[in-house]
């Protein structure tokens, strides 16, 4: 419990005081107060106050909560273990981050079924808008006053709310699926983009509009991701963002598969993030079961957290001289790909999706060697690395392409809720693994990249530079490999270390039921977020004191990231647009989950 | 048997030639970029993948030959045709060697040119014919860019025909006896390179079909066949282009007796096809309207004025 505890403490700290003030300034409006084991300051409040709370949070509180992080709901109708939360059928939970006072604050309003209605905050803050939207989707909780409140992952044609616990979440508990003829016109029709649905006009003054389907299937949407562009002649007037096409309902699956057995989907939420997406998920659950997991572990997680932060960064640098039209990057940057994979499979026994981390530790001891082979991409990194800068960033025309494209300040970050190095592009000095360090970073010597203009062009340096740093921490890693077990003795590691069941019946006992049930969490609720990839990625995990998750939310940074996409390419060019696209780099399985 | 001008036998044997070579040059493409990438590039099929292209074309003559219902037909499949035919056409004025050419014409340089004018046609048609937005895009980029580039292409190749005195390109290389013209116009050359990736519309040129930004722009909707008649009709273009900057600046077949002049005038393209597929694997793709506004506010006033001099230096000696 050490870890924790000097990580919570100044959380803590400001969670207090954050408590007394709110409590002063809204009295008895504040229904409870709820205490969850992450220490994040937990407020109920009835629908009716929610904006002025909400409101007071973001304008007049200390410290200022700038960001709404994130938005979702929770099916409590079958939840047994409520104490002290006020009688709630559905919940809408917020969450605010603040970037001037380093915390978090969680916001959260009951209602009844008969009854799903709240106001919506987009005036509060623009990135709402999808958020909503997806709570519409999942729970069919509606938004008052919420412009487009239509399905946004689901596909528009979708009957009943995915993440109400009546709907089945598998397909063998539903009718086999077919699609005759007119279905699949009925289908097409309802993905037919409608401007006026979205306040368009279809002509101005002067000219007609083109309106323009690119994706779900184009060269440069990476992956299956649909942008309804409104154009005069090559110049983009509007642009609306369509997604879902990805979705595979990863967070139903969460409440359907055990602690242990879910770590692998986090595997292919960002897909190129590999065991860094394990990593929030695996501390979350060991937060709510008080598991210390070793020095050891720790800093092999690091290692290998970085090692996946240098493959996605390279994918990213590549792709994104490519579609500026580079021909010739990408295929370098896979050379170093494919060695940093080799490094990784001769760990962890997989390449992209390793699911290699568990709940108290990873799954095996490092094998033996492995420094050498690290130590030799130390080495022939660097230099690979300089050759990039001369190729794609010294480029006088990637530099005409990119310089003043698609750029953003800090506040507009805030807005739409852009972390990682989106936000530190716009010059915001801001990294989870500085800021908080989770998992050891603290003890690790590292520089956060920033930018100062937030275009294309910066986002991409940033990426090139923090690879450097990830760089610095391997390197790090590899010098000071603590000694030690690869996994926590505590009874809810799971699987426990096989050696020891057979030198005492509790152990054998343990290891009985967690690989056969799987580890039973106590009932509590955690937040753990971390510096992925793309930007921050956090869990919000409920648990019901039982084998499985009652709720889990994957809040991810591609989702948030896609929604700024009109705004910040409106009056550029088609060919812009796509350097945009390119330097917000996502994951569509990351958007869409 | 002598080969000679306008022969039976030179025609058939240039035309066989250079539709061989286009379409050796996308084996030749697609192994010099992989060399130049770290990789393999295609090597199975045959010694050294050579037989590659045989397959390709087995693939492309066998696929189903789809006209899209809502497209205008009789342009949809004319328009593959025309760029076929005028790039073909073109090469009837190219000399090969001393003896080896199709004609003698005495407006040889205008004669491409023309040809190069109606080739734009081919893209717009293409892509105005398919309906499809895509393709609408790329055919509006293409005819923009097209046009103007035709008009640096036509000035930069002035001086050489000042210079020359002649619209017969096979003058054109005979006087260059004494001296290669890309010594004197080596602006004209340069912009001659320029533009002749432009009208190619190849990487870093290849707006008009934009992968990563209009899928593939004008030829979208093509398949089968009429597609290989764009995707060869690019390779013969690279070949014509390269041809050209062979014959109006480094002389031609010209070259140390050793070697046939037919052979000298095969290297010097052949270093030119190698050196355009190097830029496609070494330079990224400017934006459309950067790539407007280079054309005529940099290249434009530098023709000219390449021009100008050129007059007033020959008006002078």
């Amino acid at each position: 419990m050490m870890q924790s505890a000097q990580i919570s403490t100044p959380a803590a700290a400001t969670g207090n005081a954050l408590v007394t003030q709110v409590l002063r300034d809204f009295g008895d409006r504040i229904l409870a107060v709820q205490p969850t084991c992450d220490g994040m300051p937990t407020f109920w409040v009835d629908r009716k106050d929610i904006k002025a709370l909400l409101k007071s949070l973001r304008d007049h509180s200390t410290p200022r909560f700038e960001m709404l992080f994130d938005v979702t709901g929770i099916d409590e109708r079958v939840r047994v273990h409520r104490d002290g939360q006020p009688a709630a059928e559905f919940t809408v939970v917020y969450h605010l981050m603040s970037f001037s006072g380093n915390s978090d604050v969680r916001v959260k309003v009951p209602l009844q079924d008969a009854d799903l209605k709240l106001p919506t905050v987009i005036d509060l803050w623009p990135s709402a808008n999808w958020y909503e939207r997806e709570t519409w989707d999942m729970f069919g909780i509606e938004f008052e006053g919420h412009p487009n409140l239509y399905r946004i992952v689901l596909p528009p044609t979708w009957e009943g709310h995915a993440l109400r616990k009546e709907h089945p979440a598998r397909a063998t508990e539903m009718e086999p699926f077919s699609l005759d003829d007119d279905q699949e016109a009925f289908e097409q029709e309802a993905l037919l983009f409608k401007p006026e649905e979205w306040g368009m006009k279809r002509k101005s003054d002067t000219s007609e509009f083109m309106f323009l389907n690119l994706g779900p299937n184009h060269p440069s949407v990476h992956g299956a991701f649909r942008i309804a562009l409104q154009l005069d002649g090559e110049i983009l007037v509007d642009a609306v963002p369509d997604i879902g096409y990805h979705h595979r309902g990863a967070e139903k699956m969460g409440e359907r598969q055990s602690w242990h057995t879910f770590i692998p989907y986090t595997d292919r939420i960002d897909y190129l993030g590999g065991v860094l997406n394990n990593l929030p998920y695996v501390m979350a659950v060991e937060k709510m079961a008080g598991i210390e997991v070793p020095e050891r572990v720790k800093t092999i997680r690091i290692m290998l957290s970085e090692m996946f932060r240098i493959c996605s960064h390279l994918l990213f640098y590549g792709t994104f001289a490519q579609d500026v039209g580079q021909l010739s990057p990408i295929f370098y940057m896979f050379v170093e790909r494919e060695r940093i994979f080799n490094i990784i499979e001769s760990i962890c026994g997989a390449r992209m999706h390793p699911g290699w981390f568990r709940i108290g530790g990873v799954a095996q001891d490092l094998p033996n060697g492995w420094e050498t082979r690290v130590r030799e991409l130390l080495e022939f990194m660097p230099q690979r690395l300089d050759e990039y800068d001369q190729m794609v960033m010294n480029n006088g025309i990637v530099k005409r392409r990119t310089q003043g494209i698609g750029a953003y300040e800090t506040q507009q970050a805030y807005d739409w809720a852009v972390t990682g190095p989106g936000l530190r592009a716009t010059g915001l000095e801001w990294d989870f693994r500085k800021q908080r360090p989770y998992s050891g970073y603290e003890n690790f010597d590292f520089d956060v990249p920033i930018a100062v203009n937030g275009d294309c062009y910066d986002r991409c340096a940033i990426r090139v530079e923090e690879m450097r740093q990830s760089l610095r921490i391997i390197k790090q890693c590899v010098d000071n490999m603590p000694a030690g077990d690869y996994k926590a003795d505590h009874p809810l590691t799971t699987p426990p270390r096989k050696e020891k069941t057979m030198q005492d019946i509790e152990t054998l006992i343990n290891h009985f039921l967690s690989v056969s049930w799987g580890p039973v969490i106590p009932p509590d609720e955690v937040t753990v977020a971390v510096e992925a990839t793309k930007g921050i990625n956090s869990y919000y995990l409920v648990s019901d004191g039982s084998t499985t998750s009652y709720r889990t939310r994957i809040r991810t940074p591609s989702f948030a990231h896609l929604q700024m996409i009109p705004e910040i390419s409106r009056g550029f060019m088609v060919a812009d647009l796509i350097a945009i696209i390119a330097s917000i780099d996502f994951v569509m399985a990351d958007v869409d989950r | 048997m002598t080969l000679e001008v306008g022969s039976g036998l030179t025609i058939g044997l240039i035309l066989g030639t250079v539709i061989v070579v286009a379409a050796m040059l996308i084996w030749v493409e697609r192994r010099l970029l992989s060399f130049w990438q770290e990789r393999l590039g295609p090597n199975r099929v045959g010694p050294f993948g050579l037989l590659q292209v045989v397959a390709d074309m087995i693939k492309i003559f066998t696929k189903e030959d789809w006209v899209p219902p809502f497209a205008d037909r009789f342009s949809f499949v004319l328009a593959p045709a025309i760029i076929m035919t005028v790039i073909l056409l073109s090469f009837a004025v190219i000399p090969f060697g001393p003896n080896v050419g199709v004609v003698e014409s005495n407006i040889g340089v205008l004669f491409i040119l023309a040809m190069a004018s109606l080739g734009a046609y081919s893209v717009m048609l293409g892509g105005l014919s398919s309906d499809n937005k895509y393709a609408l895009l790329g055919s509006l980029r293409a005819a923009a860019q097209m046009v103007s580039y035709e008009v640096f292409m036509g000035i930069s190749l002035l001086g050489v025909v000042a210079l020359s005195g002649s619209f017969n390109l096979r003058t054109i290389v005979e006087a260059q006896e004494g001296m290669w013209f890309f010594i004197p116009q080596f602006i004209g050359f340069v912009i001659f390179l320029i533009a002749g990736v432009a009208e190619s519309h190849r990487l870093p040129f290849d707006i008009p079909e934009a992968e990563q930004e209009i899928c593939a722009g004008y030829h979208t909707e093509y398949s089968g066949m009429k597609f290989g008649m764009f995707f060869v009709g690019e390779y013969l273009g690279l070949v014509l282009v390269s041809s050209l900057i062979t014959v109006l600046f480094f002389g031609g077949w010209m070259g140390p007796s050793f070697l046939p002049p037919i052979v000298w005038f095969a290297l010097k393209s052949g270093v030119f096809i190698a050196f355009f597929i190097l830029l496609r694997a070494a330079i990224p793709r400017p934006r459309y309207d950067q790539l407007m506004s280079y054309g005529w506010l940099f290249l434009l006033p530098l023709s000219l004025i390449n021009l100008l001099v050129t007059g007033a230096i020959i008006l002078s000696t």
